[in-house]
């Protein structure tokens, strides 16, 4: 059974090239000290494929939910909404209160909030009777336009010196990822990644869309709830970790696809991850020791998604 | 439909509203002293090198930024798009960008028409692609639009973050009148123009929007009018982009608005695509000063905020299954 194979080939060869990247950027260019690097070097790595593993898991429940290939969460302006909640809160309570809470807390309640209305907002958009795709798409589009001047409206109005600060965190960089956030990002990840594995039986009925999904036994409404709750926890913590990247989940779920052939979560879901790992830990050791550009790797992942998204809607993959 | 003296009406309004923008800011000057005569030469020097050029160039691009997204609609015949949903305006920065690492001290002039040929290749790509995409669906035109535009802002953004020029690229993509003085903004008398060119040539876009077959029945020459719309909005988005920045979503609000009320005839639309651009960005403007002054919120911002509530209004208002 060649068809069986091929899935399984793809992972295999993706899951050597993604210890093969790992592998090198943790060693290449040490010199000296190498517990020091190891440690400072294994914790941006950590960092690195939490990131993947947040960005490929939404992106693929977003398209499993919304049953089409070109959506992200990201598309959608999830992350955007993540900046708007974290600029409201330095705008309404200010960076004072902010700064007497610790860190974690902070980021556990703007989790929380952002689930929240992230759910509200997308359950209204995805279950409020059938509208067209493009509608979708582009409605999201324009939602995350609208969150990002939102944010830019309140960043205004702050005072400049929270603004800079503020602002910093905003722009995309896979180089500076906070350590702080790193625990308490991996435990969120880990409780969405086992809720996500308890309901995971249902993510191959519910690509065949609600009908069928439905006649097939499967509670869709509370399924795809409980799925947006998951995808807003990890765009969450990636948002949190590196900022606001719009194509990076749909350039490695797209290739996944490509790479494996097959629909099947069980091939697409770590295909996408070890993807992502591959692009982000050996994209940056390949920018970082090769071609000493620092922060660029986000801007080549935005050229490359967008790219293919162009690719997708001309090719009418959009249906 | 309309009073025939409602476009006067808007006129006088707008024109109360540049008034009221000459008075609004940081130093208080008050009409009647400058009508009296009675402003000392530093409240006279602020007005006329300051507080008028301001409020020229907002009418002027105002106007011509709503027209030019009057006129893509037109050409693309597509109700969602302006030039900053087409790539038209990325392509303008890239090509700023382009004269501005090869060749910084070329004139303004000289940066303007280098941005406008890249905006015009923009836009030619743009319509390119629309081609090439099989099924039509009205939405999926802006949403090309704006991933092209994405693409293009991503190759301004290496090359800006290659040359260390991230700040200037900010700055151009932040549609701003806060740098306006004199001497600053003068080019944009030359959108001011394109857009009274837009008016001379609005029965013939007009038709051009029937489409080619009809255009070519009624022996006009459907090649040249295309040609003719799209310099026009590749001339307008470059002028503005140089003196100002990018003011988004002017051009896709103002003429569906304007649509709405009174129809497609562009010979009588575009006078009020005008008027009510140019009341639109200095309602805005005059909000951005005010709110937090002295400090100014950006008139990309306001526009932001409003422009995109009001373009999701107009998504969501209806449903699109019934549209070619």
């Amino acid at each position: 059974m060649p068809r069986l194979d091929r899935p399984i080939l793809v992972l295999a060869i993706l899951a050597a090239l993604a210890l093969l990247s790992i592998a090198a950027f943790m060693t290449l260019g040490v010199r000296g000290n190498w517990p020091f690097v190891l440690e400072y070097r294994g914790r941006k790595v950590l960092g690195l494929m939490l990131v993947a593993w947040c960005v490929g898991v939404s992106t693929v429940l977003f398209q499993t939910v919304t049953g089409n290939r070109i959506l992200t969460p990201s598309i959608m302006g999830f992350d955007a909404l993540f900046v708007l909640i974290r600029t409201a809160v330095v705008f309404f309570f200010g960076f004072g209160v902010l700064a007497t809470l610790p860190d974690q807390a902070q980021f556990g309640a703007e989790v929380l909030a952002m689930t929240g209305f992230a759910v509200l907002l997308f359950q209204w958009l995805f279950l409020r009777g059938q509208r067209s795709l493009h509608l979708m798409v582009l409605v999201g589009i324009v939602f995350g336009v609208l969150f990002r001047n939102l944010s830019a409206f309140m960043q205004r109005m702050l005072d400049p010196v929270e603004f800079q600060s503020l602002q910093d965190s905003f722009f995309a960089s896979f180089g500076r990822i906070d350590p702080t956030l790193l625990g308490v990002s991996l435990l969120l990840v880990a409780g969405a990644s086992l809720a996500a594995w308890r309901i995971s039986h249902a993510f191959d009925v519910l690509i065949l869309g609600r009908e069928q999904a439905i006649s097939l036994g499967v509670p869709y409404r509370r399924m795809v709830a409980a799925i947006l709750c998951i995808i807003a926890v990890l765009v969450a913590v990636a948002t949190a970790l590196v900022g606001p990247v719009t194509f990076f989940g749909l350039l490695v779920v797209s290739l996944a696809h490509v790479l494996c052939g097959t629909g099947r979560h069980r091939y697409i879901l770590p295909a996408s991850v070890l993807l992502g790992i591959i692009c982000l830990v050996g994209g940056q050791t390949l920018l970082e020791r090769v071609f000493a550009f620092d922060t660029a790797l986000s801007i080549i992942i935005e050229f490359l998604g967008g790219l293919i998204f162009i690719i997708l809607l001309i090719r009418g993959a959009a249906r | 439909m309309t009073h025939p003296a409602a476009l006067p009406c808007a006129i006088l309004a707008v024109v109360l509203l540049a008034a009221l923008s000459l008075f609004v800011g940081v130093t208080d000057i008050a009409p009647m002293d400058v009508l009296r005569g009675q402003a000392d030469a530093r409240q006279m020097q602020v007005l006329l090198a300051s507080r008028v050029p301001r409020t020229l160039a907002l009418v002027l691009a105002g106007a011509a930024t709503a027209v030019a997204g009057l006129v893509m609609q037109m050409i693309v015949r597509n109700r969602f798009v302006e030039p900053s949903t087409t790539g038209t305006v990325e392509s303008a920065g890239l090509g700023l960008l382009v004269v501005t690492v090869l060749a910084p001290g070329m004139p303004v002039m000289g940066k303007m028409l280098i941005a406008s040929l890249f905006a015009l290749a923009g836009t030619a790509l743009f319509m390119r692609i629309l081609r090439m995409v099989p099924l039509r669906d009205v939405l999926l035109v802006p949403l090309v639009g704006i991933m092209l535009g994405g693409v293009i802002g991503a190759v301004t953004t290496f090359f800006a973050y290659r040359f260390d020029l991230l700040a200037s690229v900010g700055a151009w993509s932040m549609g701003d009148f806060s740098g306006v003085l004199r001497g600053r903004y003068e080019l944009l008398w030359l959108a001011g123009a394109l857009a009274v060119a837009a008016y001379a040539a609005a029965d013939r876009l007009t038709l051009a929007a029937m489409g080619r077959d009809f255009t070519t029945n009624l022996g006009l020459n459907y090649r040249s009018t295309m040609v003719l719309g799209l310099i026009i909005v590749s001339l307008v988005s470059a002028t503005v982009l140089v003196t100002v920045g990018v003011i988004p979503f002017l051009g896709l609000i103002v003429p569906n608005v304007v649509s709405l009320m009174i129809g497609d005839n562009m010979r009588r639309t575009v006078p009020w695509v005008a008027v009510m651009g140019t009341g639109f960005v200095l309602i805005c403007d005059i909000l951005g000063r005010t709110i937090r002054a002295p400090y100014e919120i950006p008139i990309a911002t306001m526009l932001g905020v409003i422009g995109s509530a009001a373009f999701l209004f107009l998504l969501l208002r209806r449903r699109h299954h019934a549209a070619p």
